[in-house]
């Protein structure tokens, strides 16, 4: 199938600075974030994606108008040579997704509207970092921010794989507990909720996964590129912020791990893989 | 007409002189005898018709044959002789019998009466052939084998089968049926293609004999449509089918209007000269437009209720690797389907994959792309499936296709399926249902399993291991799913379909699904019950398994064949090949088809010498391993084609006990293993019921095609099978010192002694030693069952027992798969009422997993229970040490009835009995606890003691004689029911097998006991359970000897049943030695070691385990070899 091969191959990543309303529209109130921190992180984020990686970075400058706007991730799905451009929960992020749309359609992406359908997917919602894809199929996870009906725009968006839903027990993402890790590797919480989610998603996969259990739910979220060298990169979180999974990767012989703080941005509910859509333009046929 | 007649008197009675039968009923009988169509009537007739000459025959032959080829001669033996190997058309001289039948037409107006014998000859001479040729592999079973393959033959064997005539003595006839036999296989495929009036019903029938007799894996595919003779004649009246193709021709073909499926669908197949048709079938649209799959073993005519003939050739089952067909054509015409099914929305892909498959397409039928720019809009539309996408689409696909340059189409193709392979939906069947709350979701079928959807979002999916049960009633459809780890109990999930009708089918489509790619070897429909009611239904072709074997030894050159656009109806490029086939019948025969088809039947008959082959080698690396087991199965069972099946259903008891008797050991085996023993009875009923229903299947048809069941040739049919077997034999001595543990109910605590020792010996000599071991030991009771046979009684048994439980409703249907032995364990757990019950059974499972271990089967799941089992045990130990107090018993003596293992069923009857003894003493709660349950002797082994189920054991009882009775069943042994005993702590010293090979003498005491004392608590039935030990597909025998001291039980599984010949054989010895205390253990021990070494020099004590019961003071040794 035209899109199908092993996951981790990415040629481009999009990112958007941090805007100096970081952490204002955080729904829980005082998050009490570090702004300087949360940009110095950024910076240190988008040079491993960029230099250690090899990735070509795209940044969107930061809006302070949309102070989630840095959550990428949320605002596409993008598989082979389709984006899906998503429909957030919140109201006030789907003004976000015009940036996206802009450079997704600049990398001749063909971009499919989930608003377009708003007739007939009226109260579909979907945020990116709900989907999880494997490189064989994808898992949305059925959470507070993405429903069903989303759910059903993404597997009618993306017809060659399997799409499967899964109750996000742990997190309030799915990918707040679990990530990619490797080609077939699915790095997960060891929380009783990822474990739920684990066992579904092995119940509805056609497919074997290898899988990486940590013991912190924010270990669970990586960011993996398979260089082209065929190297494998690691994003992951650093051991003073999460201190009981740093055996776990070490467990991942012969990759390169790149331990990058998140601090900040785990404070708002986000993780490494949401300041990031990665996108790969070289499609293999 | 009364040359042939005479001839097929003649063969007739050829055949049963040599069997020196019965000498004399002349010529004369068979008139008489004409009216009777049936194997019954052939029989009969056959011995009054042997005092007929031979030489007769030798003449009438030759004469046959001429006017056989001037009259039809040249039309059939095309299509057969493309199919038979060179060795085969030797049989001629039959074929000319055949002519006989397939100028029935002919001869029909002149004389009724002719007609009429021509049936019963043609009938008659099937069984002559099969008890001349091949009486030591075969017993006689009634072949009927078709006239219209063999005038096939005619011509090219004529030579031949002058020679061979001349040169038996007796007749050339008998040695032709034999011949026939072989042919037969081959010519099956052949047969196909014949003309459907004439050949179709003689085809069936003979199929349906041959099958079953056939030990190699021939691929038979005739169908057994017993009528009268006269019948035939009459009704040549011919249907036309039209059968849409994959590349949008319609074929139109004739058939026979009482023809069965398979006759449409092998004539499709060779039209399209298609080998690998396992993957493909024949649909038609119901009267409210569903699509159906036309039954190939059920007349079409019943199955398409509005009169069109339409049908259309698909992919029935989608193989998950193209990449592993043999053939391009077979790719190819996976290719064109797939295309129909993108076209048509089935399969939704992508906007690139679809270009992507497109351009594939378009370089496999157009080759490179043609820089003239001008056609491409043309010819590209034919390749964008109907995209709606039509310019774009159509530019992608050129691009892609600009890409592809160099590619040859087969490389295409190859593409093609390499992508389409991937897409989610591929290969997945839905139907519309509503789950249990009204919502409408989608079931899909595929060959890992059911998948749920809802919209299109996947959002459950039951792996085939994973379900236990397939059902459905009314429109409900259900499925029964083994729990998970977490979970104790099954659970059933039910769906609601539109209609009965949709209900059934996707049952049936689950069903088949199943079989076709998890089971290595199809299951016997259930047999037909009165009690039964529902559908028997089960999927009767050949397997993925099965097929991949059979086109591995294709090695035909690639067929020609011409790629057509889908578009292009008009031009049909496979014409002239095609044409030619159906032509066939009024065309004279090609010279040129015998060597192409000539590969098909010997590719078969390779293909079991090689899998012999490999099943040895495999067999001696791992004896244990499930996957041999099953292989062995698949290989012992002769490939059957759809139409072999059913040859084997109505074909001879004996025959069809042989052939299916390893599958269905297998399936009892997994069974009883797989499904939980939840209500003892009942659970056990269910999880029997399939394997029972395999068995009795044939039965069932074999009697109601009047064929009559040839007990005695059972005998030399296993006689046959296990010559050609090599069998390895492990023996296992177990030994047991029970101290006179009064209160434990379980009789046996056990310890084994496991002495395993691979010998390859001919399972035949297996048995006497067996009973030789037993005797000399103790008492004489040796209950050795065939194992084969007697798996289908205790199926059936079971069977019964579920199927009153169940509501009798005549549209529901169950179907429980069965694959995996090892996977039983869990469900076993479920099944324990009482919590106590549930922590025994866990230990139990324990045992059975150590045992599998023993026997080195591993499997990753074992792995995982056992430690769970583990902690479990620790638990358990702790709390059921208040519950066993030793009390003092006396050990009663079970009257244990002494069975000879020989094929006599009454040895299951003693197996039995022995329970029942024990009953006596037990209270008749099913459930019974450990401690209610008396203690006495050791039955270690029998799996048919049921203390805890009593039950069962009734059932069994009571159910066995009925079937003995019967014909057929006489030598099915019966199966011993697993149940599940009551829980006996006991110690358990082991004794590693490191020592064993070094020590000659069993000092028990001075033996270096491992002290690692692991108390654990056994239940005699857990190993059972296991498969007895673990051993998957394994049919034991269990003899019981008591003394008053000693307790031996011999128990023989059979592992595997025959593989194309191989067969694994364990013994296992079990020496129990039960006394109070004064008895001297370790002497005893020691005693007991050494007259099972004696006994069997060949055999080695692999491992002695002393069990001692937790309150008894003394303890057991283990001494080892």
């Amino acid at each position: 199938m035209a899109g199908m091969c092993p996951y981790g191959r990415f040629t481009h990543a999009v990112v958007r600075g941090i805007p100096e309303t970081f952490g204002r529209a955080w729904e829980g109130g005082e998050s009490g974030v570090d702004l300087a921190k949360a940009q110095r992180q950024f910076g240190v984020l988008t040079g491993a994606l960029r230099q250690k990686m090899g990735l070509q970075l795209i940044v969107i400058p930061p809006d302070p108008e949309l102070p989630e706007s840095w959550r990428v991730e949320d605002l596409a799905v993008v598989q082979g040579d389709t984006a899906l451009i998503t429909r957030p929960f919140r109201q006030q992020r789907r003004s976000e997704a015009e940036a996206v749309r802009r450079v997704v359609s600049e990398l001749n992406l063909s971009v499919v509207e989930m608003g377009a359908e708003e007739g007939g997917s009226a109260g579909a919602t979907l945020e990116g970092s709900d989907v999880l894809f494997t490189g064989r199929e994808f898992f949305v996870g059925i959470s507070s921010h993405t429903n069903h009906r989303g759910a059903e725009v993404l597997a009618d968006t993306f017809k060659d794989f399997a799409v499967s839903t899964v109750p996000v027990c742990g997190g309030s993402r799915l990918k707040n507990i679990c990530s990619m890790g490797g080609p077939d590797t699915i790095i997960i919480s060891n929380s009783n909720g990822a474990k739920k989610t684990l066992h579904m998603m092995e119940q509805l996969t056609d497919h074997h996964y290898e899988v990486l259990t940590v013991p912190e739910d924010a270990a669970a979220n990586c960011v993996y590129v398979r260089g082209p060298s065929k190297q494998d990169f690691l994003l992951h979180r650093p051991p003073d912020e999460c201190p009981d999974s740093a055996p776990a990767f070490q467990k991942l012989t012969d990759y390169t791990l790149l331990p990058t703080a998140c601090s900040e941005a785990s404070k708002l509910g986000a993780s490494l893989s949401s300041f990031c859509l990665l996108i790969n333009r070289k499609p293999h046929f | 007409m009364t040359t042939e007649v005479g001839s097929e008197t003649e063969v007739k009675k050829e055949p049963e002189k040599e069997k020196g039968e019965e000498p004399a009923p002349t010529a004369d009988a068979q008139p008489t005898d004409s009216p009777a169509p049936e194997q019954e009537n052939q029989e009969v007739a056959a011995p009054s018709e042997n005092t007929t000459p031979e030489a007769p025959e030798a003449t009438t032959p030759e004469k046959k044959k001429e006017e056989e080829k001037e009259k039809e001669g040249p039309v059939k033996e095309k299509g057969i002789s493309r199919f038979l190997p060179p060795w085969l058309k030797k049989q001629k001289s039959q074929t000319q019998v055949t002519p006989k039948e397939a100028t029935p037409l002919e001869t029909t107006p002149t004389d009724g009466g002719v007609a009429t014998v021509e049936g019963e000859e043609e009938k008659a001479e099937p069984e002559q052939e099969v008890g001349e040729t091949s009486p030591p592999v075969e017993p006689p079973v009634e072949n009927q084998e078709v006239n219209g393959v063999e005038v096939e033959e005619r011509e090219e064997v004529k030579s031949e089968e002058g020679e061979k005539e001349e040169s038996h003595s007796t007749g050339s006839a008998d040695t032709q049926p034999a011949k026939e036999e072989k042919e037969e296989c081959v010519e099956k495929g052949a047969e196909e293609s014949k003309p459907p009036e004439e050949g179709e019903q003689e085809k069936e029938e003979e199929a349906k004999e041959e099958k079953k007799e056939e030990d190699k894996s021939c691929k038979p595919e005739g169908h057994s449509i017993l009528k009268s003779p006269l019948k035939l004649t009459k009704k040549m009246k011919v249907a036309m089918c039209h059968v849409m193709m994959l590349d949008g021709t319609k074929f139109p073909c004739e058939v026979e209007k009482r023809a069965k499926g398979q006759i449409l669908f092998f004539k499709v197949c060779e039209h399209l000269n298609l080998l690998e048709k396992d993957y493909f079938g024949l649909s038609y649209r119901d009267n409210a437009d569903q699509k159906c799959w036309l039954d190939p073993t059920k007349e079409i005519k019943r199955q398409i209720r509005n009169n069109n003939w339409q049908f259309s050739f698909n992919v029935k089952f989608y193989p998950p690797d193209p990449s592993q067909l043999t053939e391009d054509i077979t790719r190819y015409l996976l290719c064109l389907q797939l295309r129909e099914d993108i076209s048509s929305g089935r399969l939704p892909c992508s906007f690139v994959t679809h270009a992507l498959l497109g351009s594939y397409s378009l370089q496999a039928e157009l080759g490179d792309h043609d820089s003239d720019e001008s056609r491409l809009p043309d010819y590209v539309s034919d390749f964008t499936f109907g995209s709606a996408q039509g310019k774009e689409m159509e530019e992608k696909v050129v691009e892609l296709h600009k890409s592809h340059r160099g590619m040859t189409p087969a490389q295409a193709d190859a593409q093609f399926l390499e992508n389409a392979k991937k897409l989610s939906m591929y290969g997945v069947d839905l139907h519309h249902a509503k789950d249990s709350e009204g919502v409408d979701i989608m079931l899909g079928v595929c060959s890992s399993g059911l998948l749920i959807y809802k919209d299109r979002l996947r959002i459950n999916r039951f792996a085939w291991p994973k379900i236990l049960k397939i059902s459905y009633k009314r429109n409900n459809f259900y499925i029964k799913i083994r729990p998970g780890e977490m979970e104790q109990f099954e659970s059933t999930v039910g769906f609601k379909l539109p209609s009965h009708r949709a209900a059934k089918r996707v049952w049936k489509v689950c069903v088949e699904h199943h079989t076709f790619f998890r089971l290595t070897a199809p299951e016997q429909p259930p047999k037909a019950k009165f009690l039964t009611l529902g559908s028997k239904f089960r999927y009767s072709g050949r397997t993925q398994a099965q097929s991949r074997q059979a086109s591995s030894l294709i090695d035909r050159p690639a067929p020609y064949f011409q790629r057509t656009s889908s578009k292009r109806i008009s031009r049909s490029l496979d014409g002239a090949p095609v044409i030619n086939v159906t032509d066939a019948d009024s065309g004279p025969p090609f010279s040129s088809t015998p060597g192409e088809n000539g590969h098909d039947p010997a590719l078969e008959l390779n293909s079991d010498s090689k899998d012999l082959d490999k099943t040895q080698d495999e067999v001696l690396k791992h004896q244990a391993s499930i996957s041999e087991l099953k292989r062995s199965f698949m290989e012992a069972t002769p490939e059957p084609r759809p139409s072999q099946w059913e040859k084997r259903l109505t074909a001879s008891p004996a025959t069809s006990l042989r052939l299916q008797g390893p599958g269905s050991f297998e399936e009892e085996i997994n069974s009883l293993l797989f499904n939980n023993p939840a209500s003892v009875c009942s659970g056990l009923a269910t999880s029997c019921s399939t394997s029972r229903q395999t068995a009795g299947g044939d039965l069932t048809q074999l009697t109601a095609e009047k064929t009559p069941p040839r007990t005695d040739l059972t005998l030399p049919d296993l006689k046959d099978v296990s010559k050609q077997a090599e069998v390895e034999v492990e023996e296992t001595v177990v030994i047991q010192e029970v101290r006179k543990t009064p209160k434990l109910p379980c009789p046996t605590p056990e310890l084994v002694v496991t002495a395993a020792v691979e010998t390859e010996q001919p399972p035949q000599e297996v048995e006497p030693k067996v009973n030789q071991e037993a005797i000399q030991e103790v008492e004489p009771e040796v209950n050795q069952e065939v194992n084969e046979e007697a798996n289908p009684e205790v199926k059936e048994e079971t069977r019964r027992a579920s199927m009153s439980s169940e509501s009798e409703s005549e549209e529901e249907a169950e179907y429980h798969p069965q694959v995996e032995v090892n996977t039983s364990v869990n469900q076993i757990r479920e099944e324990p009422e009482e919590e106590e019950r549930e922590e025994k059974e866990d230990q139990e499972e324990l045992k059975q997993e150590e045992d599998q271990e023993e026997l080195k089967q591993e499997e990753q799941e074992e792995d995982q229970e056992e430690e769970k089992q583990e902690e479990q045990k620790e638990e358990e130990e702790k709390k059921e040490e208040h519950e066993v107090e030793p009390e003092p018993s006396e050990l009663p003596e079970p009257q244990l009835p002494i069975v000879e293992t020989d094929q006599s069923p009454a040895v299951v009857l003693a197996s039995e009995a022995v329970p029942v003894a024990e009953e006596e003493g037990n209270t008749d709660d099913p459930m019974m606890t450990p401690e209610e349950a008396p203690n006495g002797h050791v039955h270690p082994q029998d799996p048919a003691h049921s203390e805890g189920l009593p039950g069962l054991v009734a059932l069994e009882e009571e159910e066995v004689e009925p079937r003995v009775n019967g014909e057929t069943e006489r030598h099915q042994p019966q199966v011993i029911c697993c149940s599940e005993p009551p829980v006996v702590k006991t110690e358990m010293v082991t004794i590693s097998d490191t020592f064993a090979a070094q020590k000659t003498e069993i000092a028990t005491k001075e033996v270096p006991i491992v002290h690692t004392e692991t108390k654990t608590i056994t239940y005699e039935a857990a190993q059972l359970d296991g498969g007895a030990d673990g051993e998957p597909g394994v049919l034991m025998t269990a003899q019981t000897i008591t003394s008053e001291s000693l307790c031996t039980t011999t128990t023989t599984h059979i592992t595997k049943t025959l593989k194309g010949g191989l067969s694994e054989t364990r013994i296992e010895k079990r020496i129990v030695i039960t006394g109070d205390s004064d008895i001297d253990h370790d002497q005893a021990l020691a005693q007991a070691i050494k007259e099972a070494k004696e006994q069997h020099p060949d055999m080695s004590v692999t491992r002695v385990v002393v069990h001692k019961e937790t309150e008894l003071e003394e303890e057991g040794e283990g001494g080892e070899n």
